[in-house]
């Protein structure tokens, strides 16, 4: 059994009858066929009840039978919330209805509707506030009366993915008119991609009926699918939403498990019109709907939507729809025309001919039914929207309604077309399109054929649906215009209407409307609120997608690994923190420090930037690009090189090396590489100084050898440069081959110590590094001790290292408003040129005190509370400075660090107290930097 | 995603750029006041309709300027820092080669 209501052949051109398939619903077993989506095939086993509403758990089943509303709403197993006209049945499928107290049929919070008039729209927004911190109460209780299915936090989404596509033409919409645009955009030579969110391509012609001849779409549909297939250049993606329009033609299309980047260049809008429900008492109930809902039931799944109909007419297309029920073996209860005149085309007068009654100028005034529809009472229209005379009643189990269209506006509107009224048809139409934005069929040319008078009657009772989703009546509008909300926006914000999961496809209008007649206003004037994407409703993991990280390695990545390294991820760099197990960081880290103090370590420095500048003008940019003086640097040597912005602060700092008299290599901070180059080529930009700049940041890994024994490890590398103390002094640059390849060598003293930055080609990383371990592996332990080998050193030793030695980091020690006067730098600074980038400033930075300065502190109680990072300075309770950078001296064997503090306490001896985490207050005492070797004699051994 | 016509690498997807600002000559250091100078260095325009900006492709790190219309978000034109030179107190540019930009929409999308 495949369901009572099955039709047979030819409708249904969308099932293979051939394959049954078996699902169930609320626990109970159905049966439909491949090609069957949930909706379809339970209404073709009569179960046409499918979920409880958002606020008021009335009875909702079928109402578009498009996707387009959130009345079927039903629950998958991980999935809530899915709409079941567009999920595919398969074998053993499991769906639940949702938001409900007991069961669907009988839930148990239905008795909320009964007391919906003391819950107009905004209640909460009057009530529940007072007493303080009730809503909090009542919250708790209102989440869970009202909304939608429930999450399962234990649900693993599947793989979601991204893809970036392009095409000359996207058409959006694969109807008859989509297809005929695509065909004559392809012939002329695009690349046409056809979008369309069903699973078949067709739109209307799977459904609709246009004249009397019930076969001509079906004919019309196979010639078009069959040129859209011949010709050339046309991509149909079925089953896909565009959901939302960005600027120069980006689309975001959701299809299945993937978001689609589409650039599109131009875009044919051919989503067609959305029908629009007529407002009458209980015009939610189930077995009401729209009559393309019907229509679309009954030709591509074969179903018949009722045993008995009254269709509900306001424009020609009605008659269509009565054509298909009385085909379908409907009995036609009565159609029930809006219009005094009812058409006298084709459709209308076979209406007529097979006896059936047409009640022109009536309306229904509400319908009846505790779970389905079973009457209908119907009126003569005194007046627009105004019912008289007797009241009739017509039994029925299925309404249809077909009252007037809204071009499928969105897409149109979020690209920044206009919606204006037109008062002669009685609908919206799109204006003020963008440039390459075209549309075609129903969308642009209207649709309200022969008119749509007025479809909203009110009546005392209430429960006139506006916003199914939101459960909003005609009350609740009025009332949001009566409370003082009279914008469009402001009602919407107010009532709700159109947030729903329909998103105002069958509310926005009549919205309109009835705002139009309460403020007195023209409905263009009124409009409808912004559309903006997306249209559909997206998962979170549709937007996470499958992430990409980039991550930088330096070529000598896997020898630290190797080695046994913690990483940490500098930038997108993955830098050695330290050599050794996870929980043996400390003891690491002091090894890693005493191998650089007493004999050597190897850094890998391959993140540093390094910036090629040459050409006449080299010496004159560096001069304009850092503080520092570079046109008399010789040849050989290397300077440090700070960086400020045009207010005078610190961003950036380095060492220029003169490796020729127009040929300079520059370092920067590993952070700041890129963005250093992209600020270099923005002053040359202006200045257009004769100078060539290269980023040789990922060209060249760099290795520093550092501590005492770094000279004798070098020396024993295998390289032409002479290592000699005369012969390479400090602050010296060589270049020549190391370890078999040409090599950059500079002679700084970052750590304090004697010490060699090796800069080579990137891919001979791995080489030098070996050799340089194989050559300072002599001595026996390997502990770090004078007589032990070289020691591969992570970053954690380094930046104590350089504490030590009171270097400032730039990024860790600056801030935004960092001067170079605060870091003690005025050394840096060449107050004689005549101009730098950020002299101006620094001239008037410079005519007041400062606020405050970089100090150094040390700690000499070793039981106290040891400060982080950012702790802050308090003096009493003022606050008056901050550390910047700490640590336990393994050299020193005390604590010592930076901070900013007041001038007046920079003094060495000055005390400070530091207010640790737990409110613990320490006591340090500023030091002159440097806190090791003073005198700075080992960096210039 | 906005297209933005790159004068070196053709029309990308406005995510490839970096904004590098308004463009401003700066007040000659030596005779502006510290007020001038402050003003030159921490105010903007930000003036609605017509601007000239820097920006920057970020992956091949050029440099050049575009003139936006700030209330549609519209490209104009886009130049060259060369046709820096040509360009008037008043922000108009001279004699410079014309480039519609892609528009709202051109045939740019490829």
């Amino acid at each position: 059994m495949t369901g009572q209501n099955r039709l047979p052949a030819p409708n249904g051109h969308l099932i293979d009858r051939d394959r049954p398939v078996t699902f169930s619903f609320e626990g109970r077993r159905y049966t439909g066929y491949a090609g069957d989506t949930v909706a379809s095939a339970l209404a073709a086993n009569d179960v046409w009840l499918l979920s409880r509403s958002f606020k008021y758990h009335r009875p909702r089943g079928v109402m578009t039978m498009a996707g387009q509303d959130g009345n079927t709403l039903i629950a998958l197993p991980g999935r809530p919330n899915c709409v079941a006209e567009l999920i595919p049945i398969r074998e053993g499928l499991v769906a639940a209805g949702q938001h409900y107290s007991g069961s669907l049929q009988r839930d148990r919070n239905a008795w909320i509707q009964w007391f919906s008039r003391f819950l107009p729209a905004g209640f909460y927004y009057h009530a529940f506030f007072r007493p303080r911190g009730v809503w909090n109460l009542w919250s708790r209780y209102f989440r869970r009366m009202s909304g939608l299915g429930v999450l399962d936090e234990h649900a693993v989404p599947g793989n979601c993915d991204k893809q970036y596509r392009h095409c000359d033409v996207a058409v959006i919409g694969a109807g008859p008119a989509g297809m005929q645009a695509a065909i004559d955009a392809a012939r002329d030579g695009s690349v046409v991609l056809l979008i369309d969110e069903q699973d078949a391509a067709g739109g209307s012609l799977h459904y609709a009926r246009a004249c009397a001849d019930g076969a001509q779409e079906a004919r019309e549909l196979r010639t078009l699918l069959d040129a859209v297939r011949a010709v050339p250049g046309i991509e149909l993606m079925t089953g896909a939403t565009v959901n939302g329009w960005y600027a120069d033609h980006w689309l975001e299309i959701i299809r299945g498990n993937r978001l689609i980047k589409l650039r599109a260049g131009r875009v044919v809008l051919c989503s067609g019109t959305i029908e629009q429900p007529a407002l009458f008492r209980n015009n939610d109930l189930p077995g009401i709907m729209l009559g393309t809902a019907a229509q679309r039931l009954i030709k591509p799944y074969g179903v018949r939507p009722g045993r008995r109909a009254v269709v509900l007419a306001a424009d020609d297309s009605a008659y269509g729809v009565a054509l298909d029920l009385i085909d379908a073996d409907v009995d036609l209860a009565a159609l029930v025309d809006l219009r005094d005149r009812p058409p006298s085309d084709a459709r209308a007068e076979r209406v007529r001919a097979a006896g059936f009654e047409v009640l022109a100028g009536h309306a229904i005034q509400a319908a009846r039914g505790r779970r389905h529809v079973r009457s209908v009472e119907v009126r003569r229209i005194v007046a627009p929207g105004r019912l008289g005379g007797r009241s009739r009643r017509i039994d029925c189990d299925l309404v249809c309604m077909s009252v007037g269209r809204m071009p499928a506006w969105q897409l149109a509107c979020q690209a920044g077309a206009r919606l204006v009224y037109e008062p002669g048809r009685a609908t919206f139409a799109l204006a003020d399109l963008p440039v390459g934005f075209t549309l075609g069929g129903s969308v642009a040319s209207g649709c309200n054929d022969g008119g749509a008078p007025w479809p909203i009657f009110s009546h005392p009772g209430g429960n006139e649906f506006v916003d199914l989703d939101e459960d909003l009546k005609i009350r609740d509008i009025r009332h949001a215009v009566q409370s003082g909300y009279e914008h469009i926006q402001l009602v919407k914000r107010y009532s709700t209407s159109g947030m729903g999961p329909s998103q105002g496809r069958l509310s926005a209008l009549a919205t309109a409307r009835l705002v139009a007649a309460e403020t007195g206003r023209s409905l263009s004037d009124t409009g409808v609120t912004t559309a903006r994407p997306p249209l559909a409703a997206v998962t979170l993991a549709h937007c996470a997608g499958r992430r990409h990280y980039p991550a930088l390695r330096s070529s000598i990545h896997h020898r630290h690994a190797e080695a046994g390294a913690q990483f940490l991820q500098a930038g997108a760099w993955y830098r050695p923190a330290y050599y050794g197990g996870k929980d043996e960081f400390g003891d690491a880290v002091t090894r890693e420090v005493l191998a650089v103090r007493n004999g050597a370590g190897a850094i890998d420095v391959s993140t540093l930037g390094g910036i090629a500048v040459r050409g006449p003008g080299a010496a004159e940019f560096l001069n304009r690009i850092y503080t520092f003086a570079y046109a008399r640097q010789r040849v050989g040597t290397l300077r440090y090189a700070l960086m400020t912005n045009e207010a005078g602060f610190v961003i950036d700092d380095g060492v220029v090396c003169r490796l020729d008299d127009c040929d300079f290599y520059v370092t920067t901070t590993t952070g700041g590489a890129e963005r250093v180059f992209r600020t270099m080529l923005h002053w040359n930009a202006q200045w257009r100084l004769d100078v060539s700049l290269a980023n040789l940041t990922s060209a060249y890994c760099g290795v520093s050898v550092v501590g005492p024994r770094s000279r004798e490890v070098l020396a024993g590398v295998g390289s032409d440069i002479d290592f000699g103390r005369e012969a390479f002094p400090y602050l010296g640059v060589r270049r020549g081959n190391v370890a078999g390849t040409p090599a950059i060598v500079l002679r700084t003293g970052f750590v304090g110590e004697l010490g060699y930055e090796v800069h080579a080609p990137q891919h001979c990383g791995e080489a030098l590094w070996d050799t340089i371990m194989s050559a300072g592996a002599g001595g026996a332990s390997g502990e770090g001790d004078a007589t032990g080998g070289i020691r591969p050193v992570g970053i954690e030793a380094q930046r104590i290292l350089r504490l030590e030695k009171g270097h400032v980091l730039v990024g860790q020690d600056t801030d935004a408003l960092s001067t170079p006067m605060e870091l003690n730098m005025r050394w840096a600074i060449a107050a004689r040129k005549p101009f730098f980038v950020g002299k101006r400033s620094l001239d008037v930075h410079d005519s007041r005190p400062p606020e405050r300065v970089l100090a150094g502190f040390c700690i000499e109680d070793p039981a106290g509370a040891v400060p982080r990072e950012c702790h802050l300075l308090v003096d009493a309770q003022r606050l008056i400075g901050r550390v910047t950078s700490v640590a336990r001296s393994p050299a020193l064997n005390k604590i010592v660090g930076l901070a900013y503090v007041p001038p007046d306490r920079a003094e060495p001896g000055s005390r400070l107290t530091i207010r640790c985490d737990r409110q613990r207050r320490v006591t340090a005492h500023v030091v002159k930097a440097p806190f090791y070797d003073p005198g700075n004699a080992r960096q210039a051994l | 995603m906005k297209i933005l016509d790159c004068p070196l690498n053709g029309p990308r997807n406005i995510a490839e750029f970096t904004y590098g600002g308004e463009y401003r000559a700066p007040p000659d250091p030596n005779s502006a006041s510290d007020r001038e100078w402050a003003e030159y260095v921490f105010f903007h325009e930000n003036c609605d309709g017509k601007v000239l900006e820097w920006w920057c492709h970020t992956a091949s790190a050029f440099w050049f300027l575009v003139e936006r219309d700030t209330r549609t978000d519209e490209i104009l034109r886009v130049m060259r820092a060369e046709d820096i030179n040509a360009i008037d107190g008043t922000g108009a540019v001279d004699g410079v080669a014309e480039n519609d930009g892609p528009g709202r929409g051109g045939e740019t999308g490829q």
